[in-house]
């Protein structure tokens, strides 16, 4: 990674660090999901290999999806929106590295302690205490930085991606410590401090805003700059962007309750929890609006912008699992969807769709101004192009696939007879989902496929502007 | 439901009005005090890295659709119920009217279930399980039951796996009448076999020689010589339970060794690590999971895997 093309005024270095990074654990996290969905389809795939198997590699691809994929392009987009609208340098050039080094550290810890079954067993928080500590410090380095480059600004006003990139990281440190907080036995083994019910209501608390707040807040952040720029148009409402921003953090923290309907959590928790999340369905949509009705006056420009078709295809699958999200979250469709394929389909219509594609939409963006080029700048526009629809297709082919497998799971597991047996047993369930176990292993594939290519794209960028470079020194 | 102390239940319907509120003031302030009621291209006059901002007014139908959610919340709670505040939704368990609770939901599904399917079972409970094994719809009932109950161990076509037997070769551990499959089934089983029989002291060649006996004992390939030693060593350590002649002993679910049917497997290594460190198979009670006409109508389905044919 050279040098050269580094800004005189901004730190891209760590930009361009992450952005790199973001393509590669990408790839990764995205492989490992693609294996794991294979062997839900075809089981002889773990190869009676402990550490191949779906119960260790599944916390892996989450991990690996979530913070390495997801957390890379926060972290190189926060870095570089921070810097462009407030027009100051990072706070400090030595947090920036740590964090970069620190944040990679962490992923290669984890990719090699959940392989080998240490867990703490809290879902998006499986790393065990070490690792967490560090998580930690990494984290508060992270915020250090990004506050302390706000307070430096040449700006009167903090620029909206801001705020939602700074909920963002000052809920998850919270979220982060909160949840974690456990007694060490040994150096690879520990146990929450929270009991029984308080346990899961803690965890799912963290649960949900890991959603909310890293996965929905932050990347906000990276869809109120990337899409504005993209279509060189200006934010629809500034208003509602204020509305729907103090909304959004104000309810997501109740809406944890909503995954333990109908358990040993008192009826008011998961009512409240109910509540909120029904409540959330229009600040949800606050950003979605923003970001669509920004376009007005460029729909033009998605004829001949595949970047800009990835924005806003984010949009509309961000909006549709806002949509969902609280359905779900009713406790009578939960009783039929809990538990079954459908929130597997609905957290990917959010991750692949919402998450992954407005990544990949900043990535394309930003990647060529790191190595000297004009925004979207890639080596070959065509080859976006292929890349959008691969990722378009194998979303819906993936979700669509899980809503067909949990709604007949739902049922089936609720069907009696007259005789009030049950109709089916459980392995007929299992047996019936077969073909969409199937289907969803071809859209991740393609998904998968889509990364690839982007690699590819992305090295010849690089590859190009270094000989660029170097041509025009000689 | 009052668990709560006074101060948490008030704290908690404070916070939760108090948040729903507060979304309420903050869409009705925003709307107030909106400069402009159409579209707009004025622009807030920030500027960040060339991105502008319009100051559109919020869309309607949203302002709408917001209020809609929080309307809905505060009928839902009053509905349902929050913190130590009942809700007006009411269920009839026990033949009363209680507040809407998910335990009260639950008792009273199960309560209109179990009326509905009482009189078929009653019809089945009243036939002895030797006559009912010849009721078609009774069995598939049981084996309906059998297939989201008991397949989880012993298989869906009930023929067992290692460690846990198979019920359909008319081999009983603990016997097989009616009256000891219903016993089972409702009170669990705990077979215990210790380490080393009933011999702490049996030494590693005597292991040896025991475990060519066993094999001995079905007619399994042996060594003759060693098989002969383990005689002495068998009839000290194992036949308390499993007898003399080695044909087990269904008090105590010690099996018969004599026979080709092997719970743990009848390998030389398997024999040998049954003998080093004992077993111990447990089946849970299930009583509590079910009637007595259910169990009752599940134990003439057991039942049947080994007599129908007698039966017929």
């Amino acid at each position: 990674m050279s040098t050269a093309f580094d800004h005189p005024v901004y730190n891209y270095k760590v930009v361009k660090q992450f952005a790199i990074m973001t393509v590669v654990w990408g790839i990764v996290g995205m492989a490992v999901g693609v294996l794991i969905a294979a062997q839900l389809a075809w089981p002889a795939l773990n190869f009676d290999t402990p550490w191949l198997s779906f119960g260790r590699l599944r916390p892996l691809h989450t991990n690996a999806v979530i913070f390495a994929f997801g957390g890379s392009a926060l972290f190189a987009t926060s870095y570089y929106v921070v810097q462009r609208t407030c027009q100051a340098r990072l706070f400090s050039d030595t947090l920036a590295s740590f964090t970069f080094w620190g944040w990679n550290l962490v992923i290669v810890l984890a990719a090699i302690t959940l392989p080998m079954g240490l867990t703490s067993t809290k879902e998006y928080a499986e790393l065990e205490w070490p690792i967490d500590i560090l998580i930690a410090i990494v984290w508060v380095a992270y915020c250090v930085n990004f506050l302390g480059t706000i307070t430096k600004r040449k700006q009167p006003h903090i620029y909206v991606a801001n705020w939602f990139f700074a909920a963002f990281m000052i809920m998850i440190a919270v979220l982060h410590i909160g949840n974690n907080l456990a007694l060490p036995v040994t150096l690879t083994k520990s146990y929450s401090i929270y009991a029984g019910t308080v346990d899961a209501m803690v965890q799912w608390w963290y649960g949900h805003n890991a959603v909310g707040f890293f996965l929905t807040a932050g990347f906000l952040g990276i869809m109120y700059y990337f899409v504005p720029k993209q279509a060189e148009r200006p934010v629809y409402s500034y208003r509602l962007s204020i509305v729907h921003f103090w909304a959004l953090i104000s309810l997501y923290v109740w809406a944890g309750a909503h995954h333990l309907h109908y358990s040993a959590l008192p009826d008011w928790a998961q009512t409240a929890g109910m509540v909120m999340s029904l409540v959330l369905l229009a600040p949800s949509w606050g950003g979605m609006i923003n970001g669509m009705m920004t376009l007005s006056g460029a729909w033009h420009k998605l004829r001949t912008d595949p970047i800009l078709r990835f924005l806003v295809v984010s949009l509309s699958f961000y909006g549709m699992s806002t949509f969902e999200g609280p359905m779900m979250s009713i406790k009578t469709v939960n009783a039929l969807s809990h538990n079954t394929d459908w929130t597997i389909g609905h957290v990917h219509s959010g991750a692949l769709g919402w998450v992954a594609m407005v990544s990949i939409g900043a990535m394309y963006h930003l990647i060529p101004i790191m190595f000297g080029r004009k925004a979207g700048e890639m080596y070959s526009t065509s080859l976006i192009n292929t890349h959008f629809w691969l990722a378009t297709i194998g979303t819906v082919l993936y979700i669509a696939a899980m809503w067909v497998n949990g709604i007949m799971q739902g049922l089936m597991w609720r069907a009696v007879n007259a005789d009030g047996t049950l109709t089916y047993s459980f392995v007929q369930s299992v047996e019936a989902s077969h073909p969409g176990y199937v289907v969803r292993v071809i859209g991740g594939a393609l998904f998968l496929t889509g990364m690839l290519i982007m690699a590819y794209n992305v090295y010849k960028t690089v590859s190009d502007s270094n000989k660029a470079l170097a041509a025009a020194q000689a | 439901m009052s668990a709560l102390s006074t101060f948490w239940s008030v704290w908690v319907i404070a916070i939760v009005f108090g948040t729903l509120i507060a979304c309420g003031l903050l869409i009705q302030y925003s709307s107030k005090t909106q400069v402009h009621s159409e579209e707009t291209d004025e622009t807030t006059g920030h500027e960040y890295d060339g991105i502008q901002e319009l100051d559109n007014p919020l869309p309607r139908w949203w302002v709408i659709m917001f209020w809609a959610t929080i309307v809905f919340s505060v009928g839902y709670i009053a509905a349902y119920g929050l913190a130590n505040m009942q809700g007006f939704l009411k269920v009839e368990v026990d033949g009363k009217q209680v507040p809407w609770s998910q335990t009260a939901q639950w008792q009273n599904e199960v309560e209109k279930f179990d009326e509905k399917v009482a009189p078929l079972f009653a019809e089945y409970a009243a036939t002895p399980i030797p006559e009912l094994i010849k009721n078609e719809e009774a069995l598939k009932t049981g084996q309906r039951l059998f297939a989201s109950n008991c397949s989880v161990c012993h298989g869906s076509g009930a023929k067992g796996a290692q460690g846990f037997p198979n019920l359909t070769d008319n081999d009983w551990l603990y016997g097989g009448s009616p009256e000891k499959i219903i016993h089972a089934i409702k009170n669990g089983l705990n077979g215990m076999m210790p380490a080393r029989g009933v011999m702490p002291s049996m030494t590693d060649a005597q292991i040896d020689q025991t475990v060519q006996y066993v094999r001995s004992l079905s007619g399994l390939k042996h060594d003759a010589a060693l098989a002969a030693e383990g005689t002495a060593v068998f009839m000290q350590a194992c036949a308390a339970c499993h007898g003399v002649d080695g044909k087990g002993n269904q008090m105590v679910g010690a099996p018969n060794l004599t026979d080709d049917i092997w719970l743990y497997g009848g390998s030389t290594k398997q024999i040998d690590f049954a003998i080093r460190h004992g077993r111990n198979g447990v089946m849970p009670p299930q009583g509590h999971r079910f009637t007595d006409e259910q169990v009752h109508v599940l134990a003439a389905y057991v039942y049947s895997l080994s007599n129908k044919e007698s039966a017929q």
